[in-house]
């Protein structure tokens, strides 16, 4: 098991703030913005099976490069998507970091996140494992990879107007 | 607009032709015996022979709200089994699939062979006299299995599998030529919940009329050869088949339909080349190659077999009903055993664009679905209308009453069989 962060490397805390501000942008839906703080070549991948690492030969529940983030930002912003239009509004904290590696270009986090999402009349609940790689940059810190395993990944999850 | 008035005794009279009572999604009464009546008495699926590839093998789901184990034994048979231990009724397994000898209940540690048997009871003194052992298997649900796919039921007595599949048989051959002649395998299953009937997600599958409303946001997201091939609504070879027993086929790209008749006219998609380039340079045929691309879309139709499984694109479509008003779908992706496996991480990618709970598609219908559910509970007497297209169905030589795939003669197939199952003593 990985170290429980200290606050005391500014790289790890610059990856944090990072991880913390994409979960301000997704809860307020803004997409665009979100789309942004991935780097061209980054993955962001919601796997189904909770042990494999070998993404490309799996089935997965989302399996985005930048290719299908933008058409997935573009779903969700077109109005044609009736889920996306009735999507749940969503309060998401991301906490328990820990580090799994630190150097000067790289963090790669560990991290809880408890998903309240809420949509007539029904509150729902999805707890996931987090991991994000996040490139450090003069020119500014974005995300590289972002792994989002679900603790029910196996099980039926709800049909979902949102991101995680 | 007219009501239908409840019934005194059953539930039949609720459907009608052309319009079915919106009771029908939300009256409890009328789940409870849609399960006795229908799930407990006809053909289920259950599992595809890919998920449970070994003796040994097991996966666990459901015959309508009862929990089965469905394994392959040692002598390569399958079994049905209800997950219910004899002795106190706890379940003998609660994992999703696995290997596994033989099923020990955790509460008392009564054992079971892979076929049922119960094989040890812990400290039999107590039994002796008591309980023969023989007396006291699991519950076996009759299973048979046609085209590696696996069905099981509650009744005995029922009619063989093949039968109760009848003309749905030509299309199940059909859809399983995209594995190219190699094993069908399943991949991965998306699974999700929406809060609302089953015969919603029923209806669902042979309903051409939704599809350029609700999946506009995916039409979008796709090249515009993919697009084009979707566009059926005013292609007079896109039909939809009523096949007897509540099955239909809605066919939305009859090019597809049957892979093995390539008429030459189509072009592969650019957004192959690199599968194209790399087939190549593992010296297949030109042949070869074009057979596996055309492929790479499916086959071209939802089939549709009343009450549980379709087959639709490169996927099979599982509903479990839950309640009256929450049901599971599963979409579990399927592959080739064998073969170029950079084939079968395309229909991955393929899959994962339109399915799941994150998909471009499968929300999308969903939410319709849940807004469905809740509209029906406003006067729900009031009809649920499936009457599109009767004024253009006709019958073809195979005997299939038929209309446009945008029309709504498959879910007048499944309401038949509803009604006619539902009104058996």
């Amino acid at each position: 098991m990985s170290d429980v962060l200290t606050f005391t490397d500014t790289r790890v805390l610059r990856a944090i703030q990072l991880v913390w501000q994409e979960a301000a942008v997704l809860d307020a839906k803004d997409y665009v913005a979100w789309e942004s703080m991935y780097t061209d070549d980054a993955m962001y991948v919601i796997p189904i099976d909770p042990d494999t690492d070998d993404f490309a030969s799996s089935l997965n529940m989302v399996y985005d490069d930048k290719r299908m983030r933008s058409l997935r930002v573009q779903r969700m912003m077109q109005g044609y998507a009736p889920s996306a239009v009735a999507a749940a509004r969503t309060v998401r904290i991301v906490s328990r970091f820990t580090v799994e590696e630190v150097d000067d270009d790289a963090v790669i986090l560990r991290s809880a996140q408890i998903l309240n999402a809420f949509k007539r009349d029904a509150f729902s609940t999805i707890g996931a494992e987090m991991t994000h790689r996040i490139a450090l940059s003069d020119d500014g810190d974005k995300i590289a990879l972002k792994v989002a395993r679900l603790i029910d990944s196996e099980d039926a999850v709800s049909a979902s107007g949102y991101l995680l | 607009m007219t009501t239908i008035e409840r019934p005194t005794r059953g539930f039949s009279d609720l459907a009608e032709n052309d319009r079915v009572a919106g009771a029908l999604y939300t009256d409890p009464e009328i789940f409870d015996e849609e399960m006795k009546k229908i799930f407990y008495r006809t053909w289920v699926w259950v599992a595809h022979e890919s998920e449970i590839p070994e003796a040994g093998s097991f996966k666990t789901t459901q015959v309508g709200d009862q929990p089965v184990i469905v394994t392959r034994d040692r002598k390569g048979n399958f079994n049905t089994l209800l997950n219910r231990c004899r002795h106190r009724g706890a379940t003998v397994c609660d994992q999703r699939s696995g290997k596994a000898n033989g099923f020990t209940c955790p509460y008392h540690n009564w054992s079971y062979t892979l076929d049922g048997r119960l094989r040890g009871i812990p400290y039999p003194d107590g039994y002796e006299g008591v309980v023969d052992k023989n007396d006291f298997p699991l519950q076996k649900l009759r299973t048979e299995s046609y085209l590696g796919m696996i069905w099981a039921t509650f009744d005995q007595d029922i009619e063989p599998l093949e039968e109760f599949l009848g003309d749905a048989k030509i299309w199940m051959e059909r859809f399983l030529k995209q594995s190219n002649g190699f094993p069908t395998k399943v991949l991965g299953a998306h699974k999700f919940r929406f809060k609302g009937n089953w015969k919603i997600q029923l209806e669902n599958t042979t309903d051409g009329y939704h599809f350029p409303m609700v999946h506009k946001s995916w039409m979008a997201s796709v090249d515009a050869e993919t697009a084009n091939m979707m566009s059926f609504m005013d292609d007079p070879a896109a039909e939809t088949h009523a096949l007897g027993n509540g099955h239909s086929v809605a066919i939305m790209a009859a090019a597809h339909a049957d892979l093995d008749v390539d008429n030459g006219d189509e072009e592969i998609q650019p957004r192959f080349q690199h599968l194209v380039d790399e087939l190549e340079q593992a010296g297949e045929s030109p042949e070869r190659i074009r057979r596996y691309m055309r492929s790479m879309h499916g086959c071209g139709f939802n089939l549709n077999m009343f009450p549980n499984i379709a087959m639709s694109s490169s996927f099979f479509r599982v509903l479990v009903p839950i309640s009256v008003d929450v049901t599971e779908v599963w979409h579990m992706a399927i592959g080739m055993d064998g073969g170029p496996e950079s084939i079968n991480r395309e229909r991955l990618r393929i899959h994962e664009h339109f399915q799941g709970p994150f998909g471009f598609g499968s929300p999308d219908d969903a939410e319709g679905w849940d807004r469905v559910q809740i509209g029906a509970g406003g006067n729900p007497n009031m009809p649920i209308l499936v009457n599109r297209g009767q004024n253009r169905e006709y019958t073809t030589e195979e005997g299939w009453p038929t209309s446009h795939v945008t029309d709504e003669t498959g879910m007048r197939e499944s309401y038949d069989m509803w009604k006619r199952m539902m009104s058996d003593v």
